[in-house]
């Protein structure tokens, strides 16, 4: 059915084309229209100046953009180590009963499936000190000493990270359990035989043959934890600037018509993002070559 | 798999923090639900913490006709069907073409649509939203193509994959029937990628049907906004009476919880294999 005259190779095209226009359109397009944006001032429709790398030097000197890179940094490390660490734990323990297994994984997931917004909104009417729900329900099961205002400028960043996690947890378990069911159960049975302890197997087993889809979660927290966005918003509101996340600050600056600096920020998050995963994704492969 | 646990007090600890675990995500939920059934001065009394006394629907009456989360409902419902709809036509046209027929720049295309799924683009909202601006398509029709553009180059590596594994005797059988090549695809290659079309449904449902920042920024006009924005709005519009907020929250998340368990066994598949790829 491959033919190759002219007119073949026309409506062969055509089958591309559509999925090519959208994506040059909305892709292709803007991925270098944003470095031209960078570099002007622009309120993206009547002004248009020229004004070099002036933008990017302003942002190296922005005490507020670098505090949301250290806000979204936090939340990262956040999901980095606790979120991943229980999703970890948790696919172990499901991946043992599994008798039981398929109803934990279907709970485990509904976060997940759910909004940020819806998230953010209903975590924000649990936890703020008026009403006061969470604390509330902490003082009547005797938990009251550790009752606080939860959303307060001084908590709120980490209480911000715990919601994170909380909603991210369900994603990293269903990866790291699919990863877990891939690896052969005649691995194990082998090495009991041999007279491995349950530490021997997980770290001479389970670790090494995980290692791939690990090293995938922990790039894709880091990516979409640095991105996170809406459910800080609907959760916090940015708490003056102590939760304010990178992709924040870019929103706030294309809402308030500063276009160019707001895509001079974009292309430096984005910069930071591209190196930092492909490093860790040459670590990942420098330890695989190792062991 | 792991390890039996041998005895009674593992077994017991396990499920204590699986069960532990489980709780937090659901009882939040149950809460906001009970909550929504519950009258202002109910839930003044006991913080919506008591089984609610009877089914009021008063407040889910005023968040879907009051509060236009009616509105906001059926525009998410829309988006996401014509979304959805387009991506599935487009990416299985082009993931057919790249498994299947010869055309100039073929190669460099299909390397150029991989390599965008492992760029992040944290900002690329802000000139795609200029670009709408400037186009006058900061409208529906711009957000339903903006938003096409979304999951497409991941649709077609899961479609493309799959492609590549139908048999081309089959093709070849239609060909000789008389099948054209758009015959092809619709009769022999659709049927037969089925189960990667419905991973490819399901992720971009999910994104569509709760992507915030685009749709923040085009739709100010009430009439137009999709539900995750319209909750934004409505939030803001009724912060002191919690018990309307649950009532639309639920709204919001009553039908995806339940298509969700519906649908789980898929949906959890999609999002694995989704997430493999990238």
């Amino acid at each position: 059915m491959n033919d190759y005259r002219p007119k073949d190779k026309a409506a062969n095209f055509s089958f591309v084309f559509p999925a090519l226009l959208i994506f040059s359109v909305f892709y292709i397009y803007p991925f270098f229209y944003s470095f031209v944006l960078s570099l002007h001032r622009s309120d993206g429709i009547f002004t248009y100046d020229f004004i070099g790398l002036a933008h990017f030097r302003d942002i190296f000197q922005d005490k507020a953009w670098w505090r949301s890179f250290y806000n979204g940094g936090f939340i990262t490390f956040w999901a980095l180590t606790f979120q991943n660490v229980l999703a970890f734990a948790l696919a172990l323990g499901v991946d043992k009963a599994i008798k039981t297994g398929k109803i934990y994984r279907v709970i485990f997931f509904i976060l997940p499936v759910l909004s940020e917004i819806i998230i953010g909104l209903l975590m924000r009417t649990i936890l703020l000190s008026e009403p006061g729900i969470l604390n509330h329900w902490l003082n009547q099961i005797g938990f009251g000493f550790i009752t606080r205002d939860w959303l307060a400028p001084n908590f709120a960043l980490l209480t911000t990270a715990l919601v994170h996690c909380w909603k991210g947890f369900g994603w990293a378990f269903i990866i790291l359990l699919a990863g877990l069911q891939t690896i052969p159960e005649q691995l194990y049975e082998a090495a009991k035989i041999d007279g491995a302890s349950y530490i021997q197997r997980f770290f001479k087993i389970t670790l090494p043959l995980l290692m791939p889809v690990v090293s995938m979660v922990v790039v894709l927290t880091l990516l979409g934890t640095m991105q996170a966005f809406a459910m800080v918003l609907s959760l916090t509101r940015g708490t003056g600037r102590l939760t304010e996340v990178p992709v924040m600050i870019i929103y706030n600056h294309l809402r308030g018509n500063q276009v160019g600096l707001a895509c001079a920020e974009g292309i430096i998050l984005g910069a930071v993002l591209v190196i930092v995963s492909f490093g860790m994704f040459a670590f990942s492969k420098w330890i695989k070559d190792k062991t | 798999m792991i390890v039996k646990p041998k005895n009674l007090i593992g077994l017991i600890l396990l499920h204590t923090f699986l069960i532990s675990v489980a709780l937090s995500c659901i009882c939040p939920l149950f809460w906001m639900i009970n909550s929504s059934f519950k009258t202002n001065e109910e839930f003044r009394n006991d913080y919506g913490l008591e089984p609610a006394e009877e089914f009021n629907l008063e407040n889910y009456k005023k968040a879907i006709f009051d509060g236009d989360m009616g509105i906001y409902f059926l525009n998410s419902v829309f988006y996401t069907f014509i979304t959805v709809f387009i991506i599935v036509i487009m990416s299985s046209l082009a993931a057919f073409a790249f498994s299947r027929l010869q055309f100039p720049g073929k190669d460099i295309i299909l390397f150029i649509f991989l390599t965008a799924m492992m760029i992040p683009l944290p900002a690329g909202f802000v000139p795609v939203y200029i670009l709408l601006n400037k186009l006058h398509l900061a409208n529906r029709i711009g957000y339903v193509m903006a938003m096409s553009n979304m999951g497409l180059s991941l649709s077609i590596y899961l479609l493309k994959t799959f492609f590549d594994q139908i048999p081309r005797d089959l093709e070849d059988a239609a060909s000789i029937d008389g099948c054209n090549k758009l015959g092809i695809w619709w009769n022999v290659g659709m049927p037969l990628v089925a189960p990667a079309l419905a991973v490819v449904i399901i992720v971009n449902s999910l994104t569509v049907w709760n992507e915030f920042v685009l749709a923040s920024l085009m739709f100010t006009n009430a009439k137009l906004m999709p539900v995750q924005v319209g909750l934004m709005e409505f939030y803001n519009k009724n912060v002191i009476d919690h018990t309307l907020l649950m009532a639309s929250l639920a709204i919001a998340a009553i039908p995806i919880i339940i298509i969700y368990i519906i649908m789980q066994k898929h949906i959890i598949k999609g999002i694995t294999s989704g997430a493999m790829v990238g």
